[in-house]
């Protein structure tokens, strides 16, 4: 038996979530008496790494024609190494690109799509697993019978650690077919050097309480000395104060750091759905009575406009110690 | 231009979520329902292609009956038709594959639908309906233009965006930025009169194969007490961020 692991890169680069990705499968191969596979396509970091983080193989495609990501070309790949790996479970990173591959694999495969998983599975027979639900706002333990599963795994939901063993990297000679690859990139437009709010540990967030885009100079000074991402509440982003990209909530990004902190949003029960599962969350506004507190860990129930200077140079003051 | 635009009929976002029956069950007592936010982008976007190249908007749900005032919205909105398939939505893969039943029939040019909806958040229906159909899938689609069969398309990526070049027909799953908010459309009096002599047609589902089932649901772990710092010692929090949290 064998687990499968979408190793995904960016510009040829593994990030955090590909680590997350090859651990959780490790773990589950673990489980199951399975050995994991890692399979990276056009990646330029050395892939025998992701041996550290549990990988046992790893199949590596180098083709021309699949160096700028294809979401229908990369989902032929990963079932094409599934098959030849006899995978029955594959493991996809529950990220832009991956939410893109995964559904297209499990309709091909024919396999239960299990997304957003928090967890190893309770059980393997039946197979049994969390998953977050209802914006966040609750976890459904789902059940499959099917023998061929394809699960996403939620960024920032497991920790990762190295296992100090390096994996056999081989060539996976894989042809594209080519009539499906009908959509074609232009251009990607990504912010170079700024943190990704999915995969950030530390965010600083702020909303309408800032009173204004001019004032964002603070926030972003904070998650610079944090070494944070930024994000906003809806109503700021609705306003144009920030871009919608840095919407967190329902019906924006759902987030999950180790460290959230919220400055000037009351926290309206949408926002706390994107918001809820951060494991600490800082609360920093001038109503005691906001609902925000109520799901906070610390408060500080002042005006930013002169808590956040002070903080700021208490971090600052604190990072210079370290 | 033939437009289908996939509903989900959602509790609205404020509504707070309680199980029944042993937490097996959603309750949806007292919960108001209202059309997927991210598919109201979806039929607004719809309706701005439809009003610059002409063709037909048809709406489809896969739910009970409860879910047709949700429907009769969408044609007040301004979809000239709408369909449901008649049962309760349980799997993705079921509803996907029930979805791409009824569509491989009708030769749609465009197929949009939301992200994921709010209340399962499986972002799966999308990209499986069009592996069904054999069209592309550009999931997250924060923008689209079209210019006879070819359509430039943006999705958005994590911390950016990709532009896409693409031809007709193809499935997007879409967001906010498809349109903008304050350009969503909303049924206005003669809309919704008008939709009540439109077409609402019901199928009865057929049998497809389930692939998973909700065992039961759980909330999340109560937070604890919020510890409150006074605001002139913020030095407190700092120290607490490091020993207590272990986050810095």
């Amino acid at each position: 038996m064998t687990v499968l692991v979408y190793a995904e890169n960016w510009n040829g680069n593994f990030k955090k979530s590909t680590f997350e990705a090859v651990h959780y499968a490790a773990e589950l191969a673990n489980l199951m008496d399975a050995e994991t596979v890692a399979l990276t396509i056009s990646a330029k970091d050395d892939p025998s790494q992701l041996g550290k983080y549990g990988a046992h193989k790893v199949k590596t495609i180098e083709n021309p024609s699949l160096e700028t990501f294809n979401n229908q070309a990369y989902a032929d790949a990963i079932i094409a190494a599934a098959e030849e790996s006899n995978a029955d479970t594959i493991v996809i990173s529950n990220t832009s690109n991956g939410k893109a591959i995964a559904p297209l694999v499990a309709a091909k495969r024919k396999a239960a799509f299990i997304t957003n998983v928090i967890e190893l599975p309770e059980s393997l027979s039946p197979f049994t697993i969390k998953r977050k639900t209802f914006s966040s706002k609750a976890i459904a333990r789902y059940q499959t019978e099917s023998d061929k599963k394809v699960i996403t795994i939620t960024a920032n939901a497991f920790e990762y650690s190295e296992r100090g063993q390096s994996a056999t990297a081989e060539a996976f000679d894989f042809q594209t077919t080519a009539p499906n690859q009908e959509l074609t990139s232009v251009s990607i437009d990504r912010a170079t050097g700024k943190i990704g709010l999915t995969e950030a540990d530390l965010v600083v967030s702020a909303g309408r309480g800032m009173k204004g885009p001019e004032n964002w100079g603070m926030i972003e000074e904070l998650a610079e000395a944090l070494g944070a991402a930024t994000a906003c509440s809806k109503p700021v982003s609705d306003i144009g104060w920030r871009p919608h990209s840095e919407h967190v909530g329902q019906t924006g990004i759902a987030i999950n750091p180790q460290l959230y902190i919220a400055v000037g949003i009351s926290g309206a029960i949408q926002h706390l759905a994107g918001v809820n599962a951060s494991k600490n969350i800082v609360v920093i506004n001038t109503d005691p009575d906001a609902p925000f507190f109520k799901a906070a860990d610390y408060g500080i129930v002042g005006d930013a406009f002169e808590v956040l200077p002070k903080l700021i140079s208490a971090i600052k003051t604190y990072k210079a110690t370290i | 231009m033939k437009i289908l635009v996939c509903i989900s009929h959602v509790p609205d976002t404020t509504s707070k979520i309680v199980f029944k029956n042993d937490n097996t069950e959603f309750d949806a007592a007292g919960v108001t329902f209202v059309m997927n936010p991210y598919d109201e982008f979806g039929l607004t976007k719809a309706m701005h292609i439809k009003e610059s190249m002409g063709g037909t908007i048809t709406v489809v749900n896969v739910g009970l009956a409860a879910t047709e005032s949700t429907l009769r919205k969408a044609l007040a909105i301004g979809a000239d038709e709408a369909v449901r398939i008649n049962t309760e939505p349980t799997d993705a893969a079921f509803v996907a594959g029930l979805l791409a039943e009824y569509a491989g029939e009708e030769n749609f040019d465009l197929i949009i639908t939301g992200r994921e909806s709010i209340d399962y958040n499986g972002g799966a229906v999308p990209g499986i309906l069009s592996a069904h159909l054999n069209i592309p899938f550009v999931n997250a689609c924060i923008g689209l233009d079209i210019n006879a069969d070819q359509a430039t398309l943006i999705r958005e990526i994590d911390g950016g965006k990709e532009t896409l070049q693409g031809k007709l027909p193809l499935l997007i799953a879409g967001q906010k930025g498809l349109v903008e908010e304050k350009d969503l459309r909303i049924p206005a009096m003669r809309g919704i009169m008008m939709a009540r002599k439109k077409p609402l047609r019901v199928v009865e589902a057929s049998e497809i194969h389930k692939q998973t089932t909700v065992l039961n649901y759980q909330l999340p772990d109560e937070k604890g007490a919020c510890t409150i710092i006074d605001p002139d010692n913020v030095d407190q929090l700092v120290e607490l961020l490091h020993s207590e949290a272990k986050v810095i």
